[in-house]
This record gives structure tokens, sequence and C-alpha cells, in this order.
């Protein structure tokens, strides 16, 4: 059965049975990550354009990783020294990358909405892989999958997310996608970092962190982004660990067997003690190695490939 | 003008703000202005007159908008003069407001002289000027306020930008009163808009873009009426978007203080539901807002907080466009779709028929002191015949404006100008555009 949608722009679009479908592909993608010899050919003669509009290092290696696994052959496009810093608009740009005849563009960009522009005006499969505040959705899959591996299902659990809720497209996309596997979300931040209009998602909000975190089944705890708030959001990192960061101490509010995640890259000692970060709760490395295998059935079923590797 | 021939306008329902008519009438035109308006039987045509039988048409006086950027010079790419002028009398306006946010800046005499030429030679709609408020609306000193308004210069304004310093707004209100001015101004308090790309709210949220509050206006428009109230200078507020913002204003003419205000047609048709998946169509500023803010608008219209319905029509090209949401330019065209939209809150009974009239003529005239805007007899013929009825779809590539953004494309709307006079003379024919498709296709 072909993947019903030509383009993964964001979680939004998705059906549960559609993000169970890529997540139980992951499951077979995570089995040859872990081979000796890592490499099917799946994809062979296919290309994947890495477009990355915006600086990535992990989910830039992560998706090259995938492709080249899968024997796509990906190249990466940075817009450092390329045509956009010379003016070039995003949709010639787009036209440009698809006139080289790829399957699959990959698009980082710091302005929300960019991958969807994108996709209106190509041939090729988009897959979004952060839109400014918009969304992850690659992001949101791996944690939904890494959270599977440990709990079976997602239904009936309660997700704690805590942090810059407001500018995050991680929590964005992780709301939505917990929220349709049956999850219960639970937002935390200070209020200037909560989103307005936040009813509309369907979570509770506090800036309790006690509150947040003492009944969740996880904890996704965010990178706090300077660089995408010019405002005076907190005083400093230093107050704002205080309060919303997880310590050691504040970690023992939650429940024993909760789980800690974190998108990366970390602030250690802002939204994250060191010890935290390292401790046995913590699942952030199984998240990065989970990126692997969850961007692997993406390019799969984008290219129209999953049947012939089943 | 004055060489142009009589015309007979019969059967027409005339409706005119100022004197409260609205009756079936036969208004003769003669050197340039109306020389009868007479209930009865039409008379035997004239001979040499040119005869138009409005029956099931509105003859009302020709429509005048405060608000139109008009992008030359600097941007003529955009909009000129000339086809802004054309896109005015297409859409029944036979007055309008060109904005000096061009480049450069309108703030001094001799580019309010330009305008004047441009527009003159154009020939189509009068083109009134108005002048920054600021020199090159640097928000930093005023302009040569008193030269633009011995130019020709309306009001003044640095539309497009708010007036950041109270101190210089102040001013400006102060030294305005010397040339009996009013300034004009766009509320949008910078650092609460935070650099926002639309209306602060659940559909900015879910497409992670970031919002611009409501109070990033009220606080601007509450800021200016305490000014203007200290002051008792003339204070307009264009584009007026919010809730809070009409009450605002509703409360400063309890107090009786000289403000007046405007809305646009997509302020009072949309919400920020239009921005979609999006769409940069729906990208302007102020933004759209809230469903309780456009009702809050209607409530404005109805009950004579607003006085007038204005454009701010924005022509852009598809370089600011055809982009990024969050670098997209603001702005919409607006001239040729105002008209049928403000028709629109008439059949769903927001406001009546002679309101809308009035918001669209009278209303803009008495804001800026700009002649027209009456049916009268000795009155500069500024006409317009609408025909109330005819559905049309919006297509942008045949507007006459240059700009073909409008988040209204592929909308069926009902009513247009057939006829527009301005000074006694036809300056749109809607049968003759039409016949001359061929010459018209770009």
């Amino acid at each position: 059965m072909p993947f019903p949608h030509q383009h993964l722009l964001g979680i939004e679009p998705l059906g549960r049975a559609e993000i169970e479908r890529i997540l139980d592909l992951a499951t077979s993608m995570k089995e040859v990550l872990r081979r000796d010899i890592k490499k099917v050919p799946a994809l062979r003669g296919k290309t994947v354009i890495n477009c990355f509009f915006e600086s990535s290092t992990r989910t830039r290696s992560s998706f090259e990783i995938a492709a080249k696994i899968l024997s796509a052959d990906a190249v990466n496009w940075s817009s450092a020294g390329s045509s956009t810093s010379k003016g070039e608009s995003l949709v010639d740009t787009a036209k440009n990358l698809e006139a080289m005849r790829p399957d699959i563009l990959v698009i980082r960009h710091a302005a929300a909405g960019a991958p969807e522009l994108v996709a209106s005006r190509v041939g090729c499969a988009v897959v979004n892989a952060g839109d400014g505040a918009h969304e992850h959705p690659s992001q949101a899959l791996l944690d939904a999958f890494t959270l599977r591996e440990h709990w079976g299902s997602l239904e009936g659990r309660t997700v704690a997310i805590v942090g810059d809720i407001r500018s995050s497209r991680v929590a964005r996309s992780n709301i939505l996608c917990l929220q349709k596997l049956g999850a219960r979300v639970k937002l935390c931040g200070p209020p200037t970092m909560l989103p307005p209009g936040q009813d509309s998602f369907g979570c509770e909000a506090s800036s309790d962190l006690r509150d947040a975190i003492s009944d969740a089944d996880a904890v996704m705890m965010l990178r706090i982004q300077r660089e995408r708030s010019d405002e005076s959001l907190f005083p400093n990192t230093r107050e704002y660990a205080r309060f919303f960061g997880l310590s050691v101490a504040k970690a023992a509010w939650m429940k024993d067997d909760a789980l800690i995640l974190h998108p990366g890259p970390i602030n250690r000692g802002v939204e994250l003690e060191p010890e935290v970060a390292d401790g046995p709760r913590s699942v952030i490395l199984d998240q990065v190695e989970n990126g692997v295998a969850v961007r692997m059935a993406i390019l799969l079923l984008l290219a129209g490939a999953a049947e012939a590797e089943a | 003008m004055s060489s142009d021939p009589t015309i007979v306008l019969t059967h027409a329902r005339v409706i005119d703000p100022a004197s409260g008519l609205d009756a079936l009438r036969t208004v003769t035109i003669a050197a340039g202005r109306i020389r009868s308006i007479e209930a009865g039987p039409p008379p035997a045509p004239l001979a040499g007159a040119r005869n138009i039988d409005c029956s099931g048409k509105l003859v009302l006086p020709g429509l005048i908008d405060l608000h139109a950027h008009l992008r030359e010079p600097g941007e003529e790419y955009k909009e000129t003069i000339a086809s802004g002028a054309r896109a005015a009398v297409a859409g029944g306006f036979t007055g309008l407001v060109a904005m000096p946010n061009t480049k450069p800046p309108i703030d001094s005499a001799h580019l309010v002289r330009f305008v004047l030429e441009k527009g003159r030679e154009a020939g189509l709609a009068r083109i009134y000027p108005s002048g920054a408020i600021s020199k090159g609306q640097q928000g930093r000193e005023l302009a040569e306020i008193g030269d633009m308004r011995e130019a020709g210069a309306v009001c003044i304004t640095d539309d497009g930008l708010p007036v950041m310093n109270p101190a210089l707004m102040r001013r400006a209100l102060e030294y305005a009163k010397a040339f009996d001015l009013p300034v004009m101004v766009h509320e949008e308090d910078h650092h609460l808009a935070a650099g926002g790309v639309m209306n602060e709210g659940a559909v900015s949220t879910r497409l992670g873009l970031r919002g611009s509050p409501n109070v990033a206006e009220d606080a601007m428009v509450l800021r200016d009426i305490e000014l203007c109230a200290l002051t008792d200078g003339r204070l307009h507020i264009a584009h007026l978007s919010t809730a809070g913002a009409v009450r605002a204003v509703r409360e400063a003419k309890r107090r009786g203080l000289r403000v007046t205000a405007e809305a646009t047609p997509h302020h009072f048709t949309l919400t920020d539901e239009a921005v979609g998946r999006y769409d940069t169509r729906a990208k302007m500023c102020p933004p759209l807002r809230s469903e309780a803010d456009r009702e809050a608008v209607w409530e404005g219209l109805a009950d004579g907080t607003l006085d007038a319905i204005a454009t701010d029509h924005a022509p852009h090209s598809s370089v600011e466009k055809d982009v990024e949401f969050e670098v997209a330019a603001n702005g919409i065209v607006g001239l040729e779709t105002a008209l049928p939209l403000t028709l629109a809150l008439v059949r769903d009974g927001v406001i009546p028929l002679a309101r809308a009239v009035d918001l669209l003529s009278r209303g803009p005239a008495r804001c800026f002191d700009l002649p027209g805007g009456t049916i009268a007899v000795g009155a500069v013929a500024d006409l317009v015949v609408v025909d109330p009825d005819a559905e049309w779809l919006v297509i942008p590539a045949a507007f006459e404006s240059k700009g073909r953004h409008t988040p209204f494309e592929g909308w069926t709307l009902r009513g247009r100008a057939d006829y527009t006079l301005v000074g006694g003379a036809i300056v749109f024919d809607r049968e003759a555009a039409s016949g001359s498709g061929e010459k018209r296709s770009r």
C-alpha cells in the first residue's frame, strides 16, 4: 500500500495509523542499523538532497546516514556561501535543486512554512527537517519511537514537555504526535515561554515544575533556544535552571520509572543537570540512534520503496 | 472638462448620505457639475446629450479612499500613480489619498507637487497627496508640514511606520494645528509587536509564526488619543483592526475629541484564519485579527465610531510576495474589491446601504476636508453608477492595478462600478473597458 502522503511536512496532516506505520517500519530499520554491514539496496539510484538553510549537525547527519544505509545518493546543500546569500529566492533555489532530479528534498529552514512553500512548487517529495517555530516531525516521530520501545504503547501515558514551548518546533510536533498516539501532554515553562492560544493544543499548562512532572511517565526537556528569541523571556540561565531546569533533586519528584528525553543539543547545567542527562532514566542517546532508524523509514515511505524493502 | 457633453442618468436610484436622499431620480450633469436631480418620468432625451439608463443601478457620490499606496516615485514596478488611478476608477473611486511612504518619502513640497502633477497627468481619479510627519519618515524631526500643506497635502502621516516617539507625536499634533491638518497614524508599538508577522492567537501558535498582539495597536491608539486631548489636534487612526481600538475611539468621540478613524474591507471581512497555510495574500499590517475583533469593527462601522472605509491598497510584486511568509511584504491590493465587500456588509445586515455609502464617500471626505462625497445640484459631478447585483469572479490578472495579491482571489463578489464620473466626465465605462479586452491584456 503506498504511503498516502507525497511529503512529510508536519505531524498535523498525519493520522494515527500513518504515524504507527512509520514507527513500525522504523523498528525493522533499527535492526538494519545495528547490523555489522549497514547497507541495504532499497533506495539505490535515488537521490536525496539535504537542504539546510539553517545550521544543524545532528539532524543533517542523521538524514545523511539514513539515506546512505538505504543506498541513496545523499548530497548536502547548505545555504552558507550558496546562492541564498546572494539573494536568490527560496522558490528559485528549490526549482534549481529540483532541476537536478532529486527524489527527496530534506529541508531545514528558519522560516515557518518554508518546506510547504517548496513542496507546492516542486514535483519531488519534501521532508520538513525543522521549519522555524512550526514543526520538526522527524524529531517527534523518533521521540514517539523511543517511548514506544519502552512502553509498547503510548496510550494513556502522560508526557510533560518543559521549556520554551512557544518558540519550539519540537514541542509543537511532539504535542500533536503524542496526542494522536493517545498520550496526555502537559506543558511547563515560565509564562513568557508558554504559547498564546495554547488552548488550541488541548494541553494542561503550568509554570510549576513539580506539578508538571510528578505524575508524568516521561519528561521532555527542551533546549533553551536563545537564537530564536531576541526578547527577554527570562532573567538569565541561572534563574531559569533554578526554577525550570531538571536537577537531581527535582528529578526525585518524578515517578521512579519515568523517562527523561531531550532533543539535543543539551545546555548542560541549564535545562538539565549533567548527572540527570547522563543518569539511568535518560534516553537521550537512544533518541539519537532511533533518529536514524525513523528517518530511514521516512525516506523509504516517501520514495515509495517500503514494499521493496519488506 | 467643461467641454464634455451633457450626461443624463435616468431611472437612477440616487443615494446621497448628506441629504438623506434615497429615491429614483433623473440626474443631469453639464459643465462638470450636477445641473438637476429630478423626480418623475425622465424628460425626452436631450439632443447631443448622452443618456444612460440606470434602471436597477445605484448612483452614489464618487467613492473616496483615504488610504492608498501608489508606490510612485521609486517603486513603479509595483504601481504607478497612473495605474493606481485606473484601479481607483474601476473600483468606483473618484478620489484617493496617496500615502507618502514612497522612495523617497513625500516629505517636502516639491514631492507633493510631483504627486499632484502625476495625478493630473493620469486624468482619472483625483489624487490627493499626503505628506510625511517626519523627515524621511525617520521618526526624528518634523518634516516641512506647512510647505507641504501649501503645495496641496491633505494630511500628514508616516504610514507604514508608527510614530514611536510620543514627544514627536505630540509636536506633530500641535504643529499641524497651525495648518488645520489631520495627523494620520499607523498604530503599532514595535516593542509589543516584537517582530510578529500575523495576529497573535491560536492560528499563529499552530503555524509557528510570531504573533503581534492586539495590545500593540491598542496601546498606541490610547496613547495618541490622550495626546490628541492634550493638544486639541486632529487625529486620524488608519486601518483600525482591534476591538480595543474601536472602544478607545468610541470613548474619545464621546469626550468630544477631534478623532476620526477608518477600517479596511479585509479587516471587516476576514479573520486570521485566512492565513491558512502561510498564504502571503493574507499578510498585511495590522494583521487580520480574531472574529471578536471583526465583529467589533462591524459595530464601529454601524454606530458611527468609524468614519470611513479605506482600502490600505498596498500593491507588491511577486518578488515581495512569492516568498516565505515571515519575510513577505505586508500589504494587499484593495481598490477594485472594496465596493462589493462593503455591499456584502449591507446584505449581511451589518449596516444599512445609506451608511455604507456614507462610509465610502461623505465620511472620508469629512475626515480630511476633501471635496465631493455628495450628490447635490451645483456640486461637482464626481459620481459612480453601481450595478449592485453584478456577480463577478475576482481574477487578479484582470485588475487595473499592477498589484496581484489579494486574499479575495477566486471569490465571487457582488456589485461593481459600471461608470465612474469625475468632474462630469466618464473616466471609467465598464462596457467600453471590457470591449477592448485585447488592448487591456498584459
